[in-house]
């Protein structure tokens, strides 16, 4: 076996490319397989410790018999202004929902602004506002913050970094070790909103639609579910990377099987055609308003009631189970019946030539 | 949606493939030209709905996958110099050249910027008068008219810093390269429907009766690919050899007169270099002399750069058909859309990736 491998390999006219690039790439931002390399050869191993090794949205800390959440995150959103919200509110939501997906309640936010000289004052306030609106929309509060200003040419208008802490209730443990086969996989709606909104309204995308990003502070959902179940074994919001992602990640990090159903995934019409003109799949597409439920099946039922009771779940969904087979991988059933699997995404989702 | 639902419909399938079992009597081996319809197959699982007898091999129509290495590296230095906007599709910024990609160049510094339509790259040129700007033209006779529109655009525009790196590439001379090959196996074609849509099928009449083999020109969604295979199969089995046209929804006989026109104005025939798979006669476009000021390559002095590929490559047989990707050793091994080998590994058309992205395990069951 090995001599054949060598001999196809020397025989390819396609040099090995440089995989381990000396540079960053923008695709070591995408969510995909690059992010994670970037994480675990570079980031993880000089910080290992053992609460970012449950490599989770947030940490959680006990201090003094409480357990809190505390989680960050950095916003460079562009454009900074898109239909449904800004950069402002997608800060104050990510960081909210990041904490909520440990199953604690957000109580604080801080907030570091790195401004770039010459951006509007106007448009800074607009931004602040939006942000003080979305906290007080998810009942936190904005306790200590941080600005710098880099010079011209420098930044990109505004980037903001929020991080933020939490409290768990006694007796909630969310994390992917707790799947078992047999759990049911469900969504608060439709899929692909944001990452849609944002290509369409970017520079140099001329086709229009009236899709909005789903930016939306999801701890009021959360502390629903988790009044009427305490079966809740994960929840993660898909943000970066979408859903096939997020799936993948529980997946590996919980060595489950997960069977998903295309035909029984929420989607907007116009995402969908979006999506087809310029050749993305809608599963690796942004969320910042959507979360993934993996609960037992005995309460399958009442949680996902229970969601779509939710302003913010009309539209749940089953969209799938953890099965026995495949351990690792997430398989889909697709559209025609067919089954395929789903994979983590390589690098940045490339639009297709034709 | 419409337009589209229609044709994933599950009933749909399941009856094409049905009467596909139905008049199936011994094995035929059918190629589907396009990587669009190869990434249909793989993202859907159709194999999976074929009778065993039914083997369909992948073809070489991926733009990315033919792009010969020594355009990438072409595309690689120009995209490095000083003052230069180099403009590409993003499918073609992950392909590997001899020593890295264009997302790499990206890296260092230099301004490669991916876009939609070559007709930006031009308005790009226009709002940046001190630049060059450089739009990588590849494809084939789908993407040909809108790049040709951005030339003709320049011209008219009377731009001077705007010019195209041309790779492009045609069906036709592919399919004949292909059947000529003394290791040919095809028995049918499902021939490309966007390519058609521009060019209509005129041009496969002579080609079908010249090698006694049926053509379907083919649409890329599900239904499309087995209704495709479904009227070859029927060709096969009655011994006939027609083009018969699957995707009459879009593509007419005589193609897109305003798109073939204009190709005509813009380009002339010219021999190409397929990757993986060498020369072949007359299988490209190039630009016309009244056109030649909008060549990068010459216009950079890029035309000397050469680089040869051993003719052992894998990549190549999967191209023309000959090998499965999984036939590959190194494929999902050192081959991987990470790590690529080959370009067919690098494009989601490219027919490694595709399945290296749907079926790493073979018969996967929803429960």
């Amino acid at each position: 076996m090995s001599e054949t491998l060598t001999d196809i390999t020397a025989g390819l006219s396609c040099p090995v490319p440089k995989f381990d690039y000396d540079r960053v790439l923008l695709a070591h931002g995408g969510g995909g397989t690059l992010s994670h390399q970037l994480l675990s050869r570079v980031i993880f191993p000089l910080f290992k410790n053992r609460w970012l090794d449950s490599e989770h949205d947030g940490a959680v800390l006990e201090i003094d018999g409480v357990r809190l959440a505390f989680s960050t995150d950095s916003y460079v959103v562009q454009p900074i202004f898109f239909p449904g919200g800004n950069i402002g509110e997608l800060a104050v939501n990510g960081t909210v929902n990041d904490i909520a997906m440990c199953g604690a309640t957000p109580l604080f936010i801080s907030a570091g602004f790195i401004l770039e000289e010459g951006f509007d004052l106007e448009s800074l306030r607009k931004i602040v506002e939006s942000m003080r609106i979305a906290a007080d929309r998810a009942g936190v509060s904005i306790v200590t913050g941080d600005t710098k200003v880099v010079d011209r040419g420098k930044g990109d208008k505004i980037f903001i970094n929020t991080a933020g802490i939490g409290v768990l209730k006694n007796g909630i443990d969310i994390s992917p070790n707790r799947c078992k086969i047999g759990d049911q996989i469900l969504i608060n709606g439709r899929i692909a909103d944001h990452g849609v909104t944002i290509m369409s309204a970017r520079e140099g995308l001329t086709f229009e639609t009236t899709v909005e990003s789903d930016t939306a502070p999801l701890n009021d959902l959360v502390s629903k579910i988790l009044d009427v179940s305490n079966k809740i074994h994960v929840l993660r919001d898909p943000t970066r990377g979408g859903v096939a992602s997020a799936l993948n990640e529980i997946a590996t990090k919980a060595e489950i099987g997960i069977a998903i159903d295309e035909n029984s995934i929420p989607m907007d019409d116009q995402v969908k055609g979006a999506c087809e003109i310029l050749g993305l799949d809608p599963l690796y597409i942004a969320n910042e308003g959507k979360l993934i439920v993996f609960v037992d099946s005995l309460d399958a039922e009442k949680v996902l009631e229970a969601m779509k009771s939710h302003p913010l779940g009309a539209e749940s969904a089953q969209i799938g189970e953890v099965v026995a087979d495949h351990p690792g991988r997430v398989v889909m059933k697709t559209q025609i019946g067919s089954s395929r699997i789903v994979d983590m995404l390589s690098g940045e989702q490339l639009p297709r030539i034709c | 949606m419409k337009l589209v639902d229609e044709f994933r419909n599950p009933q749909a399938a399941k009856d094409l493939a049905a009467s596909i079992r139905r008049i199936t009597t011994r094995p035929w081996i059918i190629m589907e030209i396009c990587g669009g319809q190869t990434h249909t197959i793989m993202k859907y699982g159709i194999e999976e709905l074929l009778p065993p007898e039914i083997n369909l091999v992948h073809g070489p129509g991926c733009p990315v996958c033919v792009t010969p290495l020594e355009m990438i590296d072409k595309a690689l230095n120009l995209a490095a110099r000083p003052d230069v906007i180099f403009t590409s599709f993003g499918d073609m910024l992950r392909v590997p050249g001899s020593e890295y990609d264009l997302l790499a160049v990206k890296a260092q510094g230099h301004d490669v910027r991916m876009l939609y339509s070559p007709l930006d790259a031009v308005l790009l040129a226009e709002r940046n008068p001190t630049k060059e700007v450089i739009f990588f033209a590849v494809g084939f006779e789908t993407t040909a008219p809108p790049n040709a529109m951005a030339v003709f655009e320049a011209k008219r525009r009377g731009l001077k810093n705007f010019s195209i790196l041309c790779s492009h590439v045609l069906v036709p001379p592919a399919i004949e390269a292909l059947l000529s090959s003394p290791q040919n196996k095809i028995q049918g074609f499902l021939a490309a429907g966007h390519v058609c849509t521009v060019m209509g099928y005129e041009e496969y009449l002579p080609l079908s009766e010249k090698f006694q083999i049926p053509i379907v020109v083919t649409g890329f969604e599900p239904v499309d690919i087995l209704q495709g295979v479904y009227m070859a199969v029927q060709q096969l089995e009655a011994g006939s050899s027609r083009v018969s046209n699957q995707y009459s929804r879009v593509v007419t006989m005589e193609g897109n007169m305003a798109a073939k026109n204009l190709l005509r104005e813009v380009f002339e025939i010219t021999d190409r270099k397929w990757r993986g798979i060498g020369t072949i006669p007359k299988s490209g476009y190039r630009l016309r002399a009244e056109y030649a000021s909008f060549d990068a390559e010459k216009k950079f002095d890029v035309e000397h750069i050469s680089r040869e590929e051993p003719e052992a490559c894998i990549a190549g047989l999967v191209l023309q058909g000959l090998k499965k990707p999984t036939e590959c050793s190194a494929f999902g091994k050192t081959c991987t859309p990470e790590r690529p080998l080959g370009a067919p590994m690098v494009s989601t058309e490219g027919a490694c990736a595709a399945y290296f992205h749907y079926r790493k395990i073979e018969k996967a069951h929803y429960v």
